[in-house]
Protein backbone atom coordinates (compact mmCIF):
# COMPACT_ATOMS: atom_id res chain seq x y z
CA UNK A 1 0.00 0.00 0.00
CA UNK A 2 3.01 2.28 1.10
CA UNK A 3 4.67 1.55 -2.45
CA UNK A 4 1.34 2.79 -4.47
CA UNK A 5 0.82 5.58 -2.47
CA UNK A 6 4.77 6.79 -3.06
CA UNK A 7 3.60 6.97 -7.02
CA UNK A 8 0.33 7.87 -6.73
CA UNK A 9 0.32 11.14 -8.63
CA UNK A 10 1.85 9.50 -11.41
CA UNK A 11 -0.09 6.53 -11.68
CA UNK A 12 -1.68 5.17 -14.79
CA UNK A 13 -4.73 4.53 -12.38
CA UNK A 14 -4.87 8.52 -11.49
CA UNK A 15 -4.76 9.76 -14.59
CA UNK A 16 -7.53 7.05 -15.89
CA UNK A 17 -9.34 8.09 -12.59
CA UNK A 18 -9.20 11.60 -13.62
CA UNK A 19 -9.80 11.19 -17.54
CA UNK A 20 -13.06 9.57 -16.11
CA UNK A 21 -14.12 12.01 -13.91
CA UNK A 22 -13.45 14.49 -16.99
CA UNK A 23 -10.96 16.75 -15.40
CA UNK A 24 -8.46 16.48 -17.90
CA UNK A 25 -9.09 15.83 -21.77
CA UNK A 26 -6.48 12.77 -22.86
CA UNK A 27 -5.70 14.34 -26.11
CA UNK A 28 -4.58 17.39 -24.96
CA UNK A 29 -2.82 15.04 -22.35
CA UNK A 30 -1.47 12.96 -25.24
CA UNK A 31 -0.17 16.72 -27.04
CA UNK A 32 1.61 17.54 -24.36
CA UNK A 33 3.68 14.12 -23.66
CA UNK A 34 4.01 14.04 -27.53
CA UNK A 35 5.12 17.80 -28.14
CA UNK A 36 7.27 18.05 -24.71
CA UNK A 37 8.39 14.35 -23.71
CA UNK A 38 10.71 15.57 -20.96
CA UNK A 39 7.51 16.80 -19.13
CA UNK A 40 5.55 14.39 -16.63
CA UNK A 41 2.19 14.16 -17.90
CA UNK A 42 0.82 14.82 -14.32
CA UNK A 43 1.50 18.84 -14.48
CA UNK A 44 -1.45 18.75 -17.29
CA UNK A 45 -3.76 16.69 -15.19
CA UNK A 46 -3.40 19.31 -12.50
CA UNK A 47 -4.98 21.86 -14.05
CA UNK A 48 -8.04 22.17 -12.43
CA UNK A 49 -6.25 21.72 -9.16
CA UNK A 50 -3.87 24.41 -9.74
CA UNK A 51 -6.17 27.11 -10.93
CA UNK A 52 -8.52 26.63 -7.58
CA UNK A 53 -5.44 26.77 -5.73
CA UNK A 54 -3.22 29.71 -7.04
CA UNK A 55 -5.55 32.62 -8.44
CA UNK A 56 -3.17 35.16 -7.89
CA UNK A 57 0.03 32.82 -8.57
CA UNK A 58 -1.33 31.87 -11.77
CA UNK A 59 -1.17 35.81 -13.34
CA UNK A 60 2.60 35.75 -12.06
CA UNK A 61 3.48 33.03 -13.64
CA UNK A 62 1.80 33.49 -16.56
CA UNK A 63 4.14 36.35 -17.50
CA UNK A 64 6.77 34.69 -16.36
CA UNK A 65 7.52 31.77 -18.73
CA UNK A 66 10.34 30.83 -16.80
CA UNK A 67 8.42 29.27 -13.94
CA UNK A 68 8.57 26.04 -16.60
CA UNK A 69 12.04 25.41 -15.99
CA UNK A 70 12.15 26.14 -12.28
CA UNK A 71 12.07 22.58 -10.64
CA UNK A 72 8.17 22.03 -9.34
CA UNK A 73 8.07 21.56 -5.59
CA UNK A 74 4.98 19.62 -5.75
CA UNK A 75 3.09 18.96 -9.19
CA UNK A 76 0.09 20.76 -8.21
CA UNK A 77 2.24 24.07 -8.70
CA UNK A 78 2.86 23.16 -12.18
CA UNK A 79 0.89 25.48 -14.46
CA UNK A 80 -0.48 23.39 -17.24
CA UNK A 81 -0.05 24.45 -20.93
CA UNK A 82 -3.93 24.34 -22.18
CA UNK A 83 -5.26 27.80 -20.81
CA UNK A 84 -2.05 29.63 -20.88
CA UNK A 85 -0.70 30.53 -23.94
CA UNK A 86 2.73 31.73 -22.88
CA UNK A 87 3.16 28.21 -21.23
CA UNK A 88 2.11 26.57 -24.55
CA UNK A 89 5.13 25.27 -25.58
CA UNK A 90 5.09 27.98 -28.48
CA UNK A 91 5.56 26.40 -31.72
CA UNK A 92 6.02 22.99 -31.15
CA UNK A 93 2.36 22.01 -30.08
CA UNK A 94 0.76 24.59 -31.99
CA UNK A 95 2.33 22.63 -35.24
CA UNK A 96 1.76 19.12 -33.75
CA UNK A 97 -1.70 20.20 -33.50
CA UNK A 98 -1.90 21.42 -36.57
CA UNK A 99 -0.26 17.85 -38.01
CA UNK A 100 -2.81 16.21 -36.35
CA UNK A 101 -5.60 17.99 -37.59
CA UNK A 102 -4.38 17.97 -41.18
CA UNK A 103 -3.50 14.16 -40.80
CA UNK A 104 -6.87 13.62 -39.33
CA UNK A 105 -8.78 14.75 -42.43
CA UNK A 106 -6.15 13.04 -44.90
CA UNK A 107 -6.93 9.46 -43.03
CA UNK A 108 -10.68 10.25 -43.18
CA UNK A 109 -10.07 11.15 -46.60
CA UNK A 110 -8.48 8.29 -47.77
CA UNK A 111 -10.93 6.07 -46.26
CA UNK A 112 -14.25 7.66 -48.09
CA UNK A 113 -11.93 7.04 -51.04
CA UNK A 114 -10.96 3.36 -50.75
CA UNK A 115 -14.60 2.16 -49.73
CA UNK A 116 -15.15 4.31 -52.92
CA UNK A 117 -13.39 2.49 -54.99
CA UNK A 118 -14.25 -0.67 -53.80
CA UNK A 119 -18.03 0.35 -54.19
CA UNK A 120 -16.99 0.77 -57.70
CA UNK A 121 -15.88 -2.46 -58.09
CA UNK A 122 -19.27 -3.89 -56.79
CA UNK A 123 -21.28 -5.94 -59.28
CA UNK A 124 -24.61 -3.56 -59.82
CA UNK A 125 -27.73 -4.28 -57.85
CA UNK A 126 -29.70 -6.67 -59.53
CA UNK A 127 -27.96 -7.58 -62.27
CA UNK A 128 -28.61 -11.34 -63.57
CA UNK A 129 -25.20 -12.43 -63.64
CA UNK A 130 -24.25 -11.34 -60.07
CA UNK A 131 -22.61 -14.00 -58.19
CA UNK A 132 -25.21 -14.29 -55.48
CA UNK A 133 -27.74 -15.34 -58.49
CA UNK A 134 -26.31 -19.02 -58.18
CA UNK A 135 -27.91 -22.37 -57.92
CA UNK A 136 -29.02 -21.61 -53.93
CA UNK A 137 -31.13 -18.98 -54.48
CA UNK A 138 -32.91 -20.89 -57.77
CA UNK A 139 -33.51 -23.82 -55.40
CA UNK A 140 -34.95 -21.52 -52.62
CA UNK A 141 -37.24 -19.33 -55.24
CA UNK A 142 -38.39 -22.30 -57.11
CA UNK A 143 -38.71 -25.51 -54.26
CA UNK A 144 -39.36 -23.13 -50.81
CA UNK A 145 -42.71 -22.94 -51.12
CA UNK A 146 -43.43 -26.55 -51.94
CA UNK A 147 -40.69 -27.65 -49.59
CA UNK A 148 -41.21 -25.51 -46.51
CA UNK A 149 -45.26 -24.49 -47.08
CA UNK A 150 -44.19 -20.98 -46.47
CA UNK A 151 -45.48 -18.45 -48.18
CA UNK A 152 -43.30 -15.64 -47.17
CA UNK A 153 -40.11 -16.40 -48.34
CA UNK A 154 -37.89 -15.14 -46.64
CA UNK A 155 -39.28 -16.92 -43.14
CA UNK A 156 -39.05 -20.31 -45.41
CA UNK A 157 -35.38 -19.41 -45.46
CA UNK A 158 -34.57 -18.14 -42.20
CA UNK A 159 -37.12 -20.55 -40.10
CA UNK A 160 -36.51 -23.84 -42.18
CA UNK A 161 -33.64 -24.08 -44.24
CA UNK A 162 -31.28 -21.88 -42.49
CA UNK A 163 -33.50 -22.46 -38.69
CA UNK A 164 -29.53 -23.28 -36.84
CA UNK A 165 -28.47 -19.52 -37.72
CA UNK A 166 -31.94 -18.74 -36.13
CA UNK A 167 -31.59 -20.87 -33.24
CA UNK A 168 -27.54 -18.98 -32.76
CA UNK A 169 -29.60 -15.42 -33.32
CA UNK A 170 -32.00 -16.43 -30.43
CA UNK A 171 -29.59 -17.71 -27.63
CA UNK A 172 -26.70 -14.73 -28.62
CA UNK A 173 -29.73 -12.52 -27.73
CA UNK A 174 -30.89 -14.58 -24.43
CA UNK A 175 -26.46 -14.49 -23.29
CA UNK A 176 -26.79 -10.76 -24.12
CA UNK A 177 -29.81 -10.03 -21.92
CA UNK A 178 -27.74 -12.45 -19.57
CA UNK A 179 -24.62 -10.19 -19.42
CA UNK A 180 -26.70 -7.05 -19.08
CA UNK A 181 -28.07 -8.85 -16.01
CA UNK A 182 -25.00 -9.53 -14.27
CA UNK A 183 -23.41 -6.47 -15.12
CA UNK A 184 -26.87 -4.10 -14.03
CA UNK A 185 -28.65 -6.17 -11.86
CA UNK A 186 -29.11 -5.26 -8.09
CA UNK A 187 -30.11 -7.90 -6.00
CA UNK A 188 -33.50 -6.78 -4.28
CA UNK A 189 -33.71 -9.64 -1.94
CA UNK A 190 -30.97 -8.35 0.11
CA UNK A 191 -31.97 -5.73 3.17
CA UNK A 192 -28.65 -4.59 3.21
CA UNK A 193 -28.38 -0.84 4.08
CA UNK A 194 -26.07 0.24 1.14
CA UNK A 195 -28.16 -2.55 -1.02
CA UNK A 196 -31.66 -0.15 -0.28
CA UNK A 197 -29.35 2.91 -1.72
CA UNK A 198 -28.45 1.47 -4.91
CA UNK A 199 -32.07 0.66 -5.42
CA UNK A 200 -32.99 4.36 -4.37
CA UNK A 201 -30.12 5.37 -6.63
CA UNK A 202 -31.05 3.12 -9.73
CA UNK A 203 -34.39 3.17 -9.87
CA UNK A 204 -34.68 6.45 -11.86
CA UNK A 205 -38.68 6.25 -12.06
CA UNK A 206 -39.29 8.15 -9.13
CA UNK A 207 -37.99 11.58 -9.80
CA UNK A 208 -40.23 11.63 -13.03
CA UNK A 209 -43.71 12.79 -13.25
CA UNK A 210 -45.97 9.99 -12.12
CA UNK A 211 -49.66 9.30 -14.18
CA UNK A 212 -48.98 11.60 -16.44
CA UNK A 213 -52.21 12.04 -18.09
CA UNK A 214 -51.22 12.98 -21.77
CA UNK A 215 -48.68 9.55 -21.74
CA UNK A 216 -51.62 7.80 -19.79
CA UNK A 217 -54.21 8.70 -22.59
CA UNK A 218 -51.67 7.74 -25.82
CA UNK A 219 -50.36 4.87 -24.36
CA UNK A 220 -54.85 3.52 -23.47
CA UNK A 221 -54.78 3.75 -27.61
CA UNK A 222 -51.43 2.70 -28.53
CA UNK A 223 -50.83 -0.03 -26.57
CA UNK A 224 -53.61 -2.59 -27.35
CA UNK A 225 -52.79 -1.48 -31.61
CA UNK A 226 -49.62 -2.26 -31.16
CA UNK A 227 -49.52 -5.82 -29.15
CA UNK A 228 -52.09 -6.81 -31.60
CA UNK A 229 -49.72 -5.50 -34.32
CA UNK A 230 -46.66 -7.35 -32.92
CA UNK A 231 -49.19 -10.85 -32.11
CA UNK A 232 -50.30 -10.06 -35.78
CA UNK A 233 -46.55 -10.27 -37.42
CA UNK A 234 -45.63 -13.05 -35.29
CA UNK A 235 -48.48 -15.45 -36.20
CA UNK A 236 -48.23 -14.20 -39.82
CA UNK A 237 -44.90 -14.35 -40.64
CA UNK A 238 -44.81 -17.60 -42.92
CA UNK A 239 -47.69 -15.32 -44.81
CA UNK A 240 -46.82 -11.84 -44.97
CA UNK A 241 -43.77 -9.76 -44.02
CA UNK A 242 -42.64 -9.87 -40.81
CA UNK A 243 -41.40 -12.91 -38.68
CA UNK A 244 -40.47 -14.25 -34.92
CA UNK A 245 -37.92 -11.50 -34.82
CA UNK A 246 -40.00 -8.11 -36.23
CA UNK A 247 -42.65 -8.79 -34.53
CA UNK A 248 -40.96 -9.29 -30.90
CA UNK A 249 -39.42 -6.37 -30.87
CA UNK A 250 -43.01 -4.34 -31.57
CA UNK A 251 -44.03 -6.30 -28.87
CA UNK A 252 -41.18 -5.01 -26.55
CA UNK A 253 -41.47 -1.56 -27.68
CA UNK A 254 -45.42 -2.12 -26.68
CA UNK A 255 -44.17 -3.07 -23.05
CA UNK A 256 -41.91 -0.65 -22.65
CA UNK A 257 -44.26 2.19 -23.73
CA UNK A 258 -46.43 0.77 -21.31
CA UNK A 259 -44.22 0.56 -18.43
CA UNK A 260 -43.26 3.74 -18.94
CA UNK A 261 -46.98 5.25 -19.01
CA UNK A 262 -48.07 2.95 -15.74
CA UNK A 263 -45.04 2.70 -14.04
CA UNK A 264 -43.25 -1.04 -12.77
CA UNK A 265 -46.03 -1.72 -10.52
CA UNK A 266 -48.71 -2.94 -13.04
CA UNK A 267 -46.46 -4.01 -15.31
CA UNK A 268 -44.64 -6.40 -12.73
CA UNK A 269 -48.23 -8.11 -11.88
CA UNK A 270 -48.00 -9.32 -15.35
CA UNK A 271 -44.48 -9.46 -16.10
CA UNK A 272 -41.92 -10.33 -14.04
CA UNK A 273 -38.28 -12.20 -13.81
CA UNK A 274 -39.63 -15.46 -12.88
CA UNK A 275 -41.97 -15.47 -15.90
CA UNK A 276 -39.26 -14.09 -18.40
CA UNK A 277 -37.25 -16.94 -17.33
CA UNK A 278 -39.50 -19.36 -17.80
CA UNK A 279 -40.84 -17.91 -20.95
CA UNK A 280 -37.32 -17.51 -22.58
CA UNK A 281 -35.63 -20.92 -21.07
CA UNK A 282 -38.86 -22.56 -23.01
CA UNK A 283 -38.93 -21.18 -25.84
CA UNK A 284 -35.66 -21.78 -26.42
CA UNK A 285 -35.85 -25.38 -25.56
CA UNK A 286 -38.65 -25.98 -27.72
CA UNK A 287 -37.01 -24.82 -30.82
CA UNK A 288 -33.73 -26.23 -30.19
CA UNK A 289 -35.66 -29.82 -29.32
CA UNK A 290 -38.03 -29.27 -32.58
CA UNK A 291 -35.20 -28.44 -34.91
CA UNK A 292 -33.32 -30.72 -33.69
CA UNK A 293 -35.60 -33.38 -34.40
CA UNK A 294 -36.48 -31.88 -37.68
CA UNK A 295 -32.84 -32.28 -38.62
CA UNK A 296 -32.08 -35.68 -37.60
CA UNK A 297 -35.08 -36.87 -39.79
CA UNK A 298 -34.37 -34.91 -42.65
CA UNK A 299 -30.84 -35.95 -42.16
CA UNK A 300 -31.69 -39.34 -42.49
CA UNK A 301 -33.91 -39.17 -44.77
CA UNK A 302 -36.83 -40.26 -42.45
CA UNK A 303 -40.44 -38.98 -42.22
CA UNK A 304 -40.94 -36.57 -39.72
CA UNK A 305 -44.73 -36.76 -39.80
CA UNK A 306 -44.91 -32.52 -39.53
CA UNK A 307 -48.03 -31.90 -42.24
CA UNK A 308 -46.89 -28.84 -44.37
CA UNK A 309 -51.19 -28.18 -44.14
CA UNK A 310 -52.10 -25.99 -47.66
CA UNK A 311 -49.59 -23.29 -48.24
CA UNK A 312 -52.17 -19.79 -47.29
CA UNK A 313 -53.44 -20.93 -44.58
CA UNK A 314 -52.56 -19.70 -40.74
CA UNK A 315 -52.14 -23.18 -39.85
CA UNK A 316 -49.58 -24.50 -42.26
CA UNK A 317 -45.54 -24.68 -43.11
CA UNK A 318 -45.04 -27.30 -40.43
CA UNK A 319 -42.78 -26.00 -37.65
CA UNK A 320 -42.95 -22.35 -38.48
CA UNK A 321 -45.12 -20.91 -36.87
CA UNK A 322 -44.81 -22.44 -33.38
CA UNK A 323 -40.66 -21.85 -33.96
CA UNK A 324 -41.93 -18.16 -34.58
CA UNK A 325 -43.74 -17.98 -31.51
CA UNK A 326 -41.04 -19.23 -29.50
CA UNK A 327 -38.00 -16.44 -31.31
CA UNK A 328 -41.01 -14.01 -31.10
CA UNK A 329 -41.38 -14.24 -26.97
CA UNK A 330 -37.53 -14.65 -26.83
CA UNK A 331 -37.13 -11.49 -28.47
CA UNK A 332 -40.03 -9.51 -26.99
CA UNK A 333 -38.84 -10.99 -23.37
CA UNK A 334 -35.18 -9.89 -23.88
CA UNK A 335 -36.12 -5.96 -25.00
CA UNK A 336 -38.36 -5.57 -22.49
CA UNK A 337 -35.53 -7.11 -19.81
CA UNK A 338 -33.33 -4.90 -21.79
CA UNK A 339 -34.79 -1.61 -20.61
CA UNK A 340 -36.02 -3.12 -16.61
CA UNK A 341 -32.27 -3.68 -16.19
CA UNK A 342 -31.43 -0.02 -17.12
CA UNK A 343 -33.97 1.77 -15.56
CA UNK A 344 -34.15 0.20 -12.13
CA UNK A 345 -31.05 -3.23 -12.14
CA UNK A 346 -34.00 -5.66 -11.62
CA UNK A 347 -37.25 -7.23 -13.40
CA UNK B 1 -39.56 7.17 -57.72
CA UNK B 2 -36.04 7.11 -58.76
CA UNK B 3 -36.59 10.92 -57.42
CA UNK B 4 -37.79 9.72 -54.28
CA UNK B 5 -35.16 7.38 -53.56
CA UNK B 6 -32.65 9.87 -54.48
CA UNK B 7 -33.98 12.94 -51.77
CA UNK B 8 -34.18 10.32 -49.15
CA UNK B 9 -30.54 8.94 -49.71
CA UNK B 10 -29.50 12.66 -49.71
CA UNK B 11 -31.71 12.90 -46.32
CA UNK B 12 -29.57 9.64 -45.50
CA UNK B 13 -26.29 11.07 -46.34
CA UNK B 14 -27.17 14.47 -43.75
CA UNK B 15 -28.22 12.59 -41.01
CA UNK B 16 -25.39 10.48 -40.91
CA UNK B 17 -23.04 13.42 -40.64
CA UNK B 18 -25.36 15.67 -38.88
CA UNK B 19 -25.25 12.56 -36.26
CA UNK B 20 -21.34 13.20 -36.29
CA UNK B 21 -21.50 17.06 -35.86
CA UNK B 22 -24.32 17.16 -33.26
CA UNK B 23 -23.21 19.10 -30.00
CA UNK B 24 -25.86 17.40 -27.82
CA UNK B 25 -26.10 13.74 -27.62
CA UNK B 26 -29.68 13.77 -27.15
CA UNK B 27 -29.82 15.71 -30.56
CA UNK B 28 -28.04 13.22 -32.51
CA UNK B 29 -29.42 10.12 -31.05
CA UNK B 30 -33.02 11.90 -32.21
CA UNK B 31 -31.13 12.42 -35.78
CA UNK B 32 -30.06 8.61 -35.57
CA UNK B 33 -33.87 8.09 -35.24
CA UNK B 34 -34.91 9.76 -37.93
CA UNK B 35 -31.75 7.91 -39.69
CA UNK B 36 -33.37 4.72 -39.02
CA UNK B 37 -36.38 5.70 -40.23
CA UNK B 38 -35.71 7.06 -43.41
CA UNK B 39 -33.66 3.29 -43.76
CA UNK B 40 -37.44 1.97 -42.83
CA UNK B 41 -38.34 3.88 -46.02
CA UNK B 42 -35.34 3.14 -48.43
CA UNK B 43 -35.57 -1.28 -47.08
CA UNK B 44 -39.57 -0.32 -48.31
CA UNK B 45 -38.22 0.59 -51.51
CA UNK B 46 -35.91 -1.88 -51.68
CA UNK B 47 -38.63 -4.59 -51.65
CA UNK B 48 -37.48 -6.08 -47.92
CA UNK B 49 -40.71 -5.20 -46.10
CA UNK B 50 -39.25 -7.73 -43.78
CA UNK B 51 -36.22 -5.50 -42.61
CA UNK B 52 -38.41 -2.68 -43.06
CA UNK B 53 -40.29 -3.95 -39.63
CA UNK B 54 -37.10 -4.68 -38.25
CA UNK B 55 -35.94 -1.62 -38.55
CA UNK B 56 -38.91 0.28 -37.45
CA UNK B 57 -38.87 -1.66 -34.06
CA UNK B 58 -35.05 -1.89 -33.45
CA UNK B 59 -33.25 1.31 -35.16
CA UNK B 60 -36.02 3.79 -34.42
CA UNK B 61 -37.45 2.14 -31.50
CA UNK B 62 -35.99 0.09 -28.53
CA UNK B 63 -32.37 1.02 -29.65
CA UNK B 64 -33.13 4.82 -28.94
CA UNK B 65 -35.09 4.28 -26.28
CA UNK B 66 -32.29 2.06 -24.22
CA UNK B 67 -30.13 5.55 -25.52
CA UNK B 68 -31.83 7.95 -23.82
CA UNK B 69 -31.95 5.38 -20.65
CA UNK B 70 -28.61 5.42 -20.45
CA UNK B 71 -28.39 9.50 -21.37
CA UNK B 72 -30.55 9.76 -18.19
CA UNK B 73 -28.31 7.28 -15.75
CA UNK B 74 -25.35 9.03 -16.90
CA UNK B 75 -26.87 12.62 -16.36
CA UNK B 76 -26.70 13.54 -19.49
CA UNK B 77 -29.55 15.07 -20.26
CA UNK B 78 -29.91 18.42 -19.01
CA UNK B 79 -33.00 18.95 -16.45
CA UNK B 80 -34.87 22.04 -17.58
CA UNK B 81 -37.83 22.26 -15.29
CA UNK B 82 -37.79 21.40 -11.82
CA UNK B 83 -41.50 20.55 -12.21
CA UNK B 84 -39.79 17.00 -12.39
CA UNK B 85 -38.72 16.36 -9.26
CA UNK B 86 -41.06 17.59 -7.21
CA UNK B 87 -44.18 14.93 -7.92
CA UNK B 88 -42.38 11.71 -5.64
Amino acid sequence: MSRRKDNYENSRWLKFKRWVDGETDTLTAERMESAAPEEKIGSVEFRKEAAEAGGKETTEENTDSKAVEMPAVSLSEKRPGDFEPAFRGGRGIRMYNRFYQIMSILLCLSIIFVLLWTIAYLPIFGNAGNPDNNEVSARYIEQGLKETGAVNIVTGMILDYRAFDTFGESCVLFIASCCVLVLLRIDSGSQDERTKKRLEEANDRLFEPKNDIILQKCACVLVPVILVFGIYIVLNGHLSPGGGFSGGAVLGSGLILYLNAFGFEKTEKLFHERIYRRITVCALTFYCLAKSYSFFTGANHLESGIPLGTPGAILSSGLILPLNICVGLVVACTMYAFYTLFRKGGM
Amino acid sequence: MKQFEIILLCCLMVCAVSVAFARDLLTSIIIFMSYSLIMCVIWILLQSPDLAITEAAVGAGVTSILFFVTLKKIKAIRKEDQDEQKER
